[in-house]
């Protein structure tokens, strides 16, 4: 079973509960699909044991000893990302899109096209099974292709060691990388926060889930920061069909507890967040 | 203030409270009387919109130039098949089957250039919308607003950011992590403010944030949000990099039941009003050094 832990809104906990969760388990494969700001594996500290380099996309380079500087390349792109400097072409790297068109086009042959190999991958252990995340070079873009490739691991993983529970820590926002994280999941775990900004982006994200039409099930991490916009999510909530099925209080101890290198349920396992971590473990990972 | 300054608001980690400081910082320059616009580049999940009433006075929908095929130019060679670097062309040569799968397709034109037979059309296709509103008479709100189930925020970025050439003090709400739409939010920025919360999550993902803005040779400093106890670590680094901290922020509840609420802490939390204030002071003296 794969249970994908998404949230729409940064910094709702969405990192805090996953690790709680899958500290609740003796043998899970952890994954960390945020590979813009990979953190899990801090955590854990996990054991490195494998290492791939990923191919992101290709940067157009320009031979200027071929360069005539005659312009038709700025012309085709639609990347803004060929200008002229004192009658120089030059290409602005950041812009570059790695669409092949400059290349093709230019009389001159003089574009050609270079490998982005600076983005990683990596698989190893941790106390409570298996781990796997991606880093993402700066600047690169964030295709979801990384996080597909860190899913094959996973599933690769878990099937090489009989492990039935696949756990994915999503990243922020509704792009292409949560769609790749979310692609093909038994069930998704939405954390949200009883704040406008984490309604509205509860919503957003909710109707990316229906696009997928993946059973979500809600958790309103912080609920008693604001009861009122936490009533209010429930019954959003049931217009997407989602339903809540847990609330943790605004809880200190978190914080301390990932300081501490461990989850909440390591660090403070009497404690109510603890205890409510542990039935949505009950309830969703378990059935 | 010289007009047409760009500070960014940015910081790796999702949730350390960028959306906080950027409408906050934009509160205090509007009170000041100053003029302003606050941009907000996180499209995939805009937010700062929520914290203020304004008239909506633009908008625009951001369009992507798709292609559209005419199967009756079409002799089904391949050759856009070949061009297209996004798999965006799905063609089956026998079965005279050939489709634009639009959600891929990142228009950049190579198949409209590599067809030989005018087959190759352009059409738009919405992605995404940029929203502008006159919160008060000299202070505006642009918002990059991404259609849901796009899979990239960057054109809408880029236009929200292009949408405004004029003469105004600009804080740009940067979207998390360190890949391309982030990039696209800081590349004009004159000065990087970078969020971060003093947790191991929080340095690590700065320090990618920092490593990111050297190789753009940016100037920047941070503000630690939710300061409990001081992170020893964090300090460490940044002193060793020799990074300014721009402001702590105390780890309070009250903030985050404002925040909630969409209210603003420097109006409604009158100590925090000094914090927003020193911050733009140092910014200023940052830049202007």
């Amino acid at each position: 079973m794969q249970v994908a832990v998404i949230s729409g809104k940064g910094g709702t906990g969405k990192s805090s509960i996953t690790a709680a969760l899958a500290s609740l388990s003796q043998n899970i494969v952890l994954v960390d699909c945020d590979v813009d700001a990979s953190n899990l594996y801090l955590l854990f500290n996990s054991t490195h044991e494998e290492e791939y380099a990923f191919v992101g996309g290709e940067k157009a380079v320009i031979d200027y000893n071929r360069c005539t500087h005659c312009g038709l390349c700025m012309v085709y792109c639609r990347f803004d990302a060929i200008v002229t400097e004192n009658g120089k072409i030059k290409i602005k790297e950041v812009f570059c899109d790695g669409c092949h068109l400059c290349s093709r086009i230019c009389p001159e042959k003089a574009i050609a096209m270079i490998e982005e190999k600076n983005s990683k991958y990596f698989a190893g252990s941790f106390r409570h099974g298996k781990m796997v995340y991606g880093r993402l070079a700066p600047g690169e873009e964030n295709t979801g292709l990384l996080v597909n490739k860190v899913r094959e691991k996973a599933k690769q993983i878990a099937k090489f060691q009989r492990i039935e529970t696949i756990l994915l820590d999503g990243p922020p926002g509704i792009g292409c990388p949560v769609m790749s994280t979310i692609t093909g999941v038994d069930k998704l775990l939405l954390v949200t926060e009883p704040s406008l900004s984490g309604i509205h982006d509860m919503e957003r994200m909710l109707a990316v889930a229906k696009h997928f039409n993946i059973e979500t099930k809600i958790i309103i991490n912080k609920y008693d920061l604001h009861t009122e916009l936490s009533e209010q999510i429930e019954q959003k909530a049931k217009a997407w069909d989602a339903t809540v099925i847990a609330k943790i209080p605004y809880e200190p101890l978190f914080v301390k507890a990932m300081i501490q290198q461990q989850s909440i349920v390591e660090f403070a396992p009497d404690s109510p967040s603890a205890r409510i971590i542990a039935s949505i473990y009950d309830t969703v990972l378990l059935h | 203030m010289n007009k047409n300054v760009k500070i960014a608001v940015a910081g790796g980690k999702g949730g350390t409270g960028k959306t906080l400081v950027a409408t906050n910082l934009f509160y205090v320059i509007k009170e000041e009387g100053k003029e302003v616009e606050l941009i907000d580049c996180d499209a995939e999940e805009p937010n700062a919109g929520l914290f203020f009433n304004g008239n909506l006075i633009y908008h625009s929908d951001v369009m992507l130039k798709v292609p559209e095929i005419n199967t009756s130019l079409c002799v089904y060679c391949g050759k856009c098949k070949e061009y297209c670097n996004y798999n965006a062309i799905l063609m089956i040569g026998f079965s005279k089957y050939i489709k634009v799968i639009e959600e891929l397709c990142h228009g950049c034109g190579a198949c409209s250039i590599a067809c030989d037979y005018s087959a190759i059309t352009k059409k738009n296709r919405k992605i995404g919308e940029v929203n502008q509103y006159q919160v008060q008479d000299k202070a505006l709100l642009t918002e990059a607003r991404m259609q849901v189930g796009v899979y990239s925020p960057v054109n809408t970025v880029k236009t929200a950011l292009k949408q405004n050439p004029h003469p105004y003090v600009q804080i740009i709400d940067a979207p998390p992590g360190t890949s391309c739409p982030f990039i696209h939010s800081v590349v004009h920025a004159d000065y990087v403010v970078l969020v971060t919360e003093p947790t191991p999550f929080g340095l690590s993902d700065l320090k990618q944030s920092i490593e990111t803005l050297k190789g753009m040779k940016k100037f920047y400093g941070v503000v630690i949000n939710r300061v409990d106890e001081p992170n020893q670590e964090m300090m460490q680094y940044l002193q060793k990099e020799n990074i300014k901290v721009l402001a702590q922020i105390p780890f309070d509840r009250d903030i985050a039941t404002v925040y909630a609420q969409g209210g603003l802490i420097a109006q409604h939390l009158s100590a925090y009003k000094k914090v927003f204030t020193g911050l733009l002071d140092l910014i200023i003296q940052e830049i202007c050094k």
